[in-house]
């Protein structure tokens, strides 16, 4: 999915046609994109800045505005982890060194088989069950080291046997 | 024989806490017995405390259980709990838990008992009736209604929304819009993604009669990313209020329209501003906006705009049902009506808690959320989200009330409160304020956007026990210009948590063993 192929291509030049005439749609027009290619290929730039009539400048600027929004292909499963205050009372400091230290990766990186990428968030909701990480769509709370290896285990696509 | 009731929430918290697996589970074992069940999945009570709550229908009320896990099943139904057996895991009638009981549902009145989709359920409720009203009244009366209700922006500004809605009423504009504010980013808060979650038409409710007060045709909920059941819940709901004549032309049979449409955001704080935010939804960075002029009279593409949060408008309904003064008659002061409280962190009974204004913070935090979850002594509470202030005991006291918070330089904001146990490291909460905004700032102040780096460097020499009588004086000589210096919020508040730890944790931003030299 790195390359730029006219499959992608056409992906993107269907989802601009398609959102191009609501009000205010470039970030209809950017999730769109995203969902559909895992991330926002750099080459989407240039065509989204000549169907919404503004500069590939500005387009850059909203894209890394906001940090949801990836301009290189993440793994499999992004794993997001909660570093905001109601999980930090819960010990979310040491859950994000443990995340950090299994995966053997920081936030923004992938691991080599592209399987995981591990993001910082800030806040999902799920504050009274704390601390939580999210995967996909879903939220898991009460994290902790041993959930999170069970969970691993799940995500990994070969079968692990368990005690 | 009819099939028995059960209800097991499909909201982000209880299926965080297995509520997926244990209707699976459930479903399969009633199978296997051959016993007949009809499942649904409602909104959470919001007794997170105790998700994944299952309740089963009795013809004396619903009765509860929780937390159920998947491990529990086989002990339930041999308690024969479908038939509100005995068991551990139960706790009586549902409206009977204390947590629940001591309440004043208003706001969510329906949530954790309806059908999130449907609307028969929703209409049996009492769905809709706000919308009738407002039928019947001219834009005026409308805002009138508002004003009288008393009621302030929910979602942190307390601004009221009676005057906002008369500004935007009395502006002139090609268009006008009403914009929700659902980018609820602050952490310890979770009452939106409820509403949105278990009872999304009154949110909808609430912004078609927003739309009929001030003649806005178009409405816009700006929904965070962070929340994709929220997203999934409320696309399924729009579009059936458009099936049913809810939304879209002839609105209930009149001459009005209202279409309305979600927006998701990108994982950005900061547009929970609503200049900001108004940016992003015109599809640019979300860049805070100089103010004036307001966003009630130039907002979303310069036209009169209505922003607010989730709660304000999903408590529309209720207000124009039941009249504003009603609404009026609950709370203290200028804080008029209820309070969605969110309990979280470190606490016992988390969840939400809908009280009138003016119980304390101690009431709520220790006979609602029955102290720390980890048993140990509370030690602080930040109340407000990332930019409200961290109290100590001495402050506990204070009522949930706009002004008696603002009297002790802390805010209510959202209504989060998060609990922390004598365990936490007041000194990394403080860098962590810093840390946070130099993260989210838009970057348009330069106090927030280059203060809150400079404030995680002075916080480090403070911490490591470097000059720090002087820095600690540069560090309150920050927070004073950042306060004062910043346009929005993000940087006038970010000081807030800040400034409490100096005032009532102040010692715990010193190195350990060099506070003994210093006192030396």
């Amino acid at each position: 999915m790195t390359e730029f192929n006219q499959q992608a291509k056409q992906h993107v030049a269907d989802i601009i046609e398609q959102k191009r005439q609501l009000p205010g749609a470039l970030l209809p027009v950017l999730h769109d994109i995203q969902n559909t290619l895992g991330f926002i290929p750099p080459q989407a730039i240039a065509l989204i800045a000549s169907a919404l009539n503004q500069t590939e400048a500005e387009i850059h600027g909203v894209i890394s505005f906001y940090h949801h929004f990836k301009t290189r292909p993440v793994g499999a499963h992004v794993i997001e982890v909660c570093r905001a205050e109601a999980c930090q009372a819960m010990g979310s400091r040491e859950l994000e060194q443990h995340v950090k230290n299994t995966l053997n990766l920081d936030y923004h990186q992938n691991t080599k088989d592209q399987q995981f990428s591990l993001e910082p968030v800030y806040c999902l909701g799920n504050c009274a069950c704390a601390p939580s990480i999210r995967v996909a769509d879903k939220v898991y709370g009460r994290m902790n080291a041993e959930k999170f290896a069970q969970l691993l285990d799940k995500l990994t696509t070969y079968v692990v046997e368990l005690n | 024989m009819a099939a028995i009731k059960l209800y097991i929430p499909d909201d982000t918290t209880a299926v965080a806490m297995g509520a997926d697996d244990v209707c699976q589970a459930i479903s399969n074992v009633a199978k296997q017995k051959d016993i007949e069940i009809e499942v649904v999945r409602n909104g959470s009570r919001g007794l997170f405390y105790l998700e994944p709550l299952v309740e089963v229908a009795t013809s004396q009320g619903r009765v509860a259980y929780g937390p159920v896990t998947v491990d529990d099943i086989e002990s339930l139904f041999a308690a024969d709990f479908i038939h509100a057996g005995k068991h551990p895991l139960a706790h009586g009638l549902t409206e009977e838990i204390p947590f629940l009981k001591n309440q004043q549902r208003l706001t969510f009145a329906r949530v954790g008992i309806t059908e999130p989709l449907s609307l028969s359920d929703y209409q049996q409720h009492d769905g809709f009736k706000g919308l009738q009203k407002a039928l019947t009244h001219c834009s005026q009366e409308l805002v009138d209604i508002v004003k009288e209700s008393g009621l302030r922006g929910r979602g942190g500004a307390a601004f009221p929304a009676g005057i906002k809605w008369q500004t935007v009423l009395d502006a002139r504009g090609s268009e006008k819009y009403i914009v929700c504010n659902a980018d609820e980013g602050d952490s310890g808060t979770f009452s939106d993604r409820m509403i949105m979650e278990a009872d999304p038409y009154v949110l909808i409710e609430g912004m078609v009669i927003a739309g009929l007060a001030v003649g806005a045709e178009q409405g816009y909920i700006y929904l965070r990313s962070e929340y994709p059941k929220a997203a999934e819940k409320l696309t399924a709901a729009i579009t059936l209020a458009e099936q049913a004549g809810f939304l879209g032309n002839n609105i209930g049979g009149s001459n009005n329209s209202f279409t309305l449409e979600l927006r998701i955001g990108a994982g950005a704080y900061i547009c929970g501003e609503e200049t900001a935010l108004l940016e992003s939804l015109e599809g640019k960075r979300g860049m805070v906006r100089a103010k004036p002029p307001l966003p009630a009279i130039e907002g979303l593409f310069g036209q009169p705009t209505i922003v607010n949060n989730v709660i304000t408008l999903a408590t529309i309904p209720i207000i124009l049902a039941k009249g504003g003064q009603y609404y009026q008659d609950f709370g203290m002061g200028r804080s008029r009506g209820t309070l969605p409280m969110q309990l979280a962190g470190n606490i016992k009974q988390g969840g939400l808690v809908e009280l009138a204004f003016g119980c304390t913070l101690e009431q709520l935090v220790f006979e609602f959320g029955q102290g720390t979850y980890s048993a140990k002594p509370a030690k602080a509470i930040q109340v407000g989200g990332p930019l409200g202030a961290y109290l100590p005991k001495q402050q506990w006291q204070t009522p949930l009330d706009y002004e008696s918070f603002t009297a002790i330089s802390a805010v209510l904001g959202h209504g989060g409160v998060v609990v922390f146990d004598e365990t936490a490291d007041m000194a990394a909460q403080a860098r962590f304020a810093m840390e946070f905004c130099k993260v989210e700032s838009c970057g348009k102040c330069t106090p927030c956007r280059i203060g809150s780096t400079r404030g995680i460097e002075v916080i480090d020499k403070i911490t490591n026990g470097q000059d720090s009588d002087a820095n600690l004086q540069l560090l309150a000589d920050l927070c004073d210009t950042m306060v004062v210096g910043s346009l929005c919020a993000m940087g006038g508040m970010t000081p807030f948590p800040v400034q409490s730890i100096m005032q009532y944790f102040g010692e715990e931003l010193l190195p350990k063993d060099s506070l003994a030299k210093e006192v030396l």
